[in-house]
């Protein structure tokens, strides 16, 4: 893929370039370019001043990291337990036949990029899907495709 | 403007709150995270809307208070009518209109948007005399729902940094802590460590840098009371910050927030700038010489960093890797500087500690766990939402006299407390009073707040599993008892949810749970047995069936049952589309069939059939 990274620098700008700052750092790249660009993750080795291993050992450590490139929708699932038991299970399968992907995948045409996540701290309208950033509560799976379509 | 003084503070406050109480009535919209998910934001717009059209004459838009959560989330979005108090649920955006011209205007009440008590069917019309509100008690979560979210000013018109006023002038450092434990208060985070103690630990260690972190990870799935806290009541995290840093010497805090609340970081960005701007936090706080500064620290997506030792070195931009317990973090946290962390909520306690005095904090709850407890009721229960009880208050009392007891009137099966490190406790324990030693002796666990209420379809061994894969997925791989034993733990309990499991496994999985809790580095192996150990001990039946009858009597674990279209269906066609391997054909009119060879049991079928005609078995 093609990036433009002459954002880069301007990330590293916003925070003091040492070590300390590679989380932030990355997280500002994931939200620049949706995953870390091999490239980027090089960069940021360089800038900071740390070890092109450690950068991969953080970016592969956490789960709001992606090494490779996600879809321009963006479907979360929460699995929380409060989601967990009100049906978030038969939600997941339903995205993942419909889409034909599994959670954690992201479409060949890069239309969808599905994604399971651990309590997004509205339980109290579980199960809650959200699709990019808008949090949808009380979604049954006879939701699923206005979600897919929609949004 | 700058507040230079302790005087100038009170003198706001006084006239602030006389602005806030010249309003004859304010409009207090609940923002919190269910209310925002249903449509709150177009029904604030429109409120300003419809107001600027309609030229009310005792009316401004300042008197529109966007709130944190105020709790009551089954009933949102929730439009709040103070200082009387009219509490309106289930608002929809063509209702603002409505309201405007009569409440605001006429002083009129809407019957139709009241709560109805489900005992009489009678409508509430203050929210103080709903049940859901009636029993609980607010400390941590005062502010939310009373106040603007973000607004600094409110905060200082609640009564907002005068705690730490009170600490900065008429207390030494040492004093503080004396207070703080007067107060008895144990730290929220889900340990119950004893905050005093550890910020006097903390503030004896000799060192010239001295850190505060807040916890705001809010890893335990099922729980948001901190996320409503930090989103919804800003200020006072950062009053309880400051008011710890003067108590133990520091100069630099931290607020580690959670990857998946990016609300709550532009709140807190938000009210970090409004208080540096008049001096609150910085240098020279109101003048008295003190300085403390705060900075945000966003996760990254990571269970295992709620732990103190792993959170340390998330904030140092590394994996977050828990180091073994021996070394303690008040002596040698983060950046190897002794360090307090403390969980959102006890922070939020602190500022009421130092301005009402931890004395009557202490007279509040039991003797050993003091003060109240905010809990996320969720799961299968009527009121779902955000509550504050005093601690001793038992799990009956807030499952039904405050959530309204279960979901359509189904059987209570099991309350889940604690998170993945908790358990899940039967009908027998429900006079159980909630506080750290009772569940956790009961051998579930207090943890950081999620109540997670199930009904007789939960089943307690697919939620042993669940929580099992939630660990495996988090374990951070360092010690082998936690990361081997914990993956051998939940394949023998996928096994028994296939109906492959035979008493051996269960005689293992005892086994291992043993070795694990002994063997672990930190408490995220040393408690991790938990829910399969709690329900074991309360539902061991439910395990046998599962293994001997190869039955799920719930009716969840997909490889144990069948569905099937009974003569109810009334040929409806809707679960025909729903079905996503296509098992089930028909006509209009006309009884369905399902081919139970092409069935994969997902669930879809039942979920959207209005007849009840599909049934497990
Ligand atoms: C695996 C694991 C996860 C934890 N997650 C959290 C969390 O999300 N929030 C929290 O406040 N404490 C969490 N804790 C507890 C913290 O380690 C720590 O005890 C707590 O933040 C101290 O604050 P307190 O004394 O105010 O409770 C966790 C502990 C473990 C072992
Ligand atoms: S469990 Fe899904 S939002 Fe909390």
């Amino acid at each position: 893929m093609n990036h433009d990274f002459s954002k880069l620098p301007e990330i590293f700008d916003r925070y003091s370039r040492n070590p300390e700052s590679l989380i932030a750092v990355l997280q500002d790249i994931q939200q620049e370019y949706h995953y870390l660009p091999c490239e980027a993750l090089q960069e940021t080795a360089k800038n900071l001043s740390v070890p092109l291993s450690k950068v991969f050992s953080v970016s592969t450590f956490y789960n709001a990291f992606s090494l490779t490139p996600r879809g321009k929708k963006i479907i979360r699932i929460c699995k929380g337990t409060a989601c967990h038991i009100r049906g978030a299970y038969q939600l997941q399968h339903q995205f993942e036949t419909m889409l034909g992907i599994k959670a954690g995948e992201t479409s060949k045409d890069l239309k969808y990029t599905l994604e399971v996540v651990n309590c997004v701290g509205a339980c109290a309208m579980a199960p809650v899907v959200i699709v990019d950033e808008k949090y949808h509560g009380s979604v049954d799976v006879s939701n699923v495709k206005r979600l897919i379509k929609r949004g | 403007m700058r507040i230079e003084s302790v005087e100038q503070l009170r003198k706001l406050e006084k006239k602030y709150r006389g602005e806030t109480e010249s309003h004859p009535v304010r409009v207090h919209i609940c923002y919190g995270p269910g209310c925002l998910a249903n449509g709150a934001q177009e029904i604030g717009d429109r409120f300003r809307k419809v107001i600027k059209e309609k030229k009310l004459k005792n009316f401004k838009v300042e008197a529109i208070k966007e709130t944190g959560c105020h709790g009551f989330c089954e009933r949102g979005p929730l439009v709040v009518l103070e200082p009387e108090g009219t509490f309106y649920t289930k608002v929809k955006v063509k209702d603002v209109e409505a309201i405007v011209e009569k409440s605001l205007g006429k002083s009129e009440i809407i019957e139709s948007l009241l709560y109805t008590n489900p005992a009489d069917d009678k409508k509430i019309q203050r929210y103080k005399d709903i049940p859901f509100y009636a029993h609980q008690k607010r400390i941590a979560l005062r502010n939310l729902g009373q106040i603007d979210q973000t607004s600094l000013h409110d905060y200082i018109a609640a009564g907002g940094y005068q705690g730490l006023a009170k600490a900065l002038t008429a207390m030494n450092p040492n004093k503080v802590i004396k207070e703080v434990e007067l107060s008895g208060i144990r730290g929220r985070g889900g340990g119950g460590f004893a905050t005093g103690r550890k910020w006097a630990t903390c503030a004896k260690i000799e060192s010239d840098v001295r850190y505060v972190v807040c916890n705001g990870d809010e890893g335990d799935p099922g729980a948001f009371m901190d996320r409503a806290i930090m989103e919804g009541d800003p200020h006072t995290v950062l009053e309880g910050m400051i008011i710890c840093a003067y108590a133990v010497g520091s100069t630099q805090g931290y607020v580690y927030v959670r990857d998946e609340y990016p609300l709550a970081v532009v709140h807190l960005q938000k009210a970090i700038e409004d208080a540096e701007a008049v001096g609150l936090i910085g240098e020279n706080i109101l003048g008295t010489g003190f300085s403390f500064h705060i900075a945000i620290s966003r996760g990254a997506g990571a269970f295992v960093c709620g732990e103190s030792s792993a959170l340390m070195r998330s904030v140092a931009g590394e994996v977050g890797e828990p180091r073994a317990k021996y070394i303690r973090s008040v002596v040698k946290g983060l950046k190897d500087k002794p360090t307090v962390l403390n969980n959102v909520e006890t922070f939020a306690c602190i500022p009421v500690i130092l301005s009402e005095g931890g004395k009557a904090f202490s007279k509040i709850g039991t003797p050993k766990s003091t003060g109240t407890k905010a809990f996320s009721l969720v799961g299968k229960i009527e009121n779902t939402g955000l509550i504050e009880v005093p601690m001793g208050t038992t799990l009956r009392e807030i499952i039904y006299n405050i959530g309204g007891g279960i979901k359509d009137g189904k059987p209570f099966k099991a309350v889940q407390t604690g998170g993945p490190s908790g358990g899940c406790l039967p009908e027998s324990k429900l006079d159980l009073p909630v506080d750290f030693d009772t569940l956790t002796e009961a051998g579930s666990m207090m943890g950081s707040g999620g109540m997670i209420v199930m009904d007789d379809a939960t089943c307690v061994v697919d939620v042993a599993r669940y929580f099992l894969s939630f660990l495996v997925e988090e374990s951070c791989g360092k010690c082998v008892p936690c990361r081997e034993g914990l993956y051998q733990l939940h394949q023998s309990a996928v096994r028994i949810c296939e109906g492959k499991g035979t008493d051996d496994d269960l005689e293992i999985m005892q086994h291992l749970s043993d070795m694990i809790v002994i063997g672990s580095l930190c408490g995220l192996g040393t408690s991790g047995p938990n829910p399969f150990l709690s329900t074991i001990r309360y539902f061991r039946d439910e395990y046998e069936a599962h293994i001997k009858e190869k039955k799920c009597p719930a009716g969840v674990c997909t490889a144990l049952i069948t569905y099937i279209i009974t003569d109810r269906c009334t040929g409806c066609l809707a679960c025909i589309p729903a079905c996503a391997t296509d098992a089930i054909t028909g006509k209009k009119g006309q009884v369905h069939q399902l081919a139970q060879d092409k069935c994969d049991r997902c669930g879809a079928c039942y979920a959207v059939c209005k007849y009840d005609a599909i049934e497990i078995h």
